[in-house]
């Protein structure tokens, strides 16, 4: 058996996530930084679905499931926003 | 090692480059429209090939059904997100002329 592939899809993953991380800080705008979230939101589904098969948890899936969601919501909430004076630089 | 598990390692590992490729492309590119594009095609491309990959990892139809609707869902979220996002850029900063590239000439009937 592979006992290694599933933790290091998780790292690799989770490298990924810390990537993201520079493009939050850098922004420049609003929606940049808005990108960055969407990157989180698969990316955390990604980690989700490994870490269930890898513990084998299979309530993660439905987390994961949540997840998804959640990404879309988000982004429908960042729209609504007024656009005013975000970028005040 | 049982066949298996080496597609299952083949299909991780190509879709962790496609994450990989899909966050080179937020930091690299150049403009918000291209970084939306680049994030939501290959992180999605990532997404299939990770919920396949485990599909063949786990050998259960019940768990691959759940990871094809989580995989359909994730698609239909970042197609949304992508058109709202790209939408809202284009009005909250209006491009100036000539910044972007002009659309192509309507063909002549």
């Amino acid at each position: 058996m592979m006992n290694w592939l599933l933790p290091a899809t998780v790292l690799v993953l989770l490298a990924n996530l810390a990537l993201g991380l520079l493009r939050v800080a850098r922004g420049p705008t609003a929606t940049d930084r808005m990108l960055a979230a969407l990157l989180f939101g698969s990316t955390t589904v990604a980690v989700l679905l490994v870490m269930a098969e890898w513990m084998a948890v299979p309530p993660l899936r439905d987390v994961a499931l949540l997840f998804v969601m959640l990404a879309a919501i988000i982004s429908v909430a960042f729209v609504g926003l007024p656009a005013v004076d975000e970028e005040r630089e | 090692m049982n066949p298996f598990d080496a597609i299952a390692a083949l299909l991780l590992a190509a879709g962790c480059f496609f994450y990989i490729a899909g966050t080179v492309g937020l930091l690299r590119f150049p403009d918000v429209y291209s970084r939306l594009h680049a994030l939501t095609k290959a992180d999605n491309l990532g997404l299939f090939l990770v919920c396949l990959g485990l599909a063949v990892h786990s050998r259960s139809g019940r768990t691959a059904g759940l990871l094809l609707v989580i995989w359909l869902l994730g698609l239909l979220a970042a197609t949304v997100s992508c058109h709202l996002i790209a939408r809202r850029a284009l009005h909250a900063h209006p491009p100036a002329p000539g910044e972007l590239p002009e659309p192509p000439p309507r063909a002549r009937s």
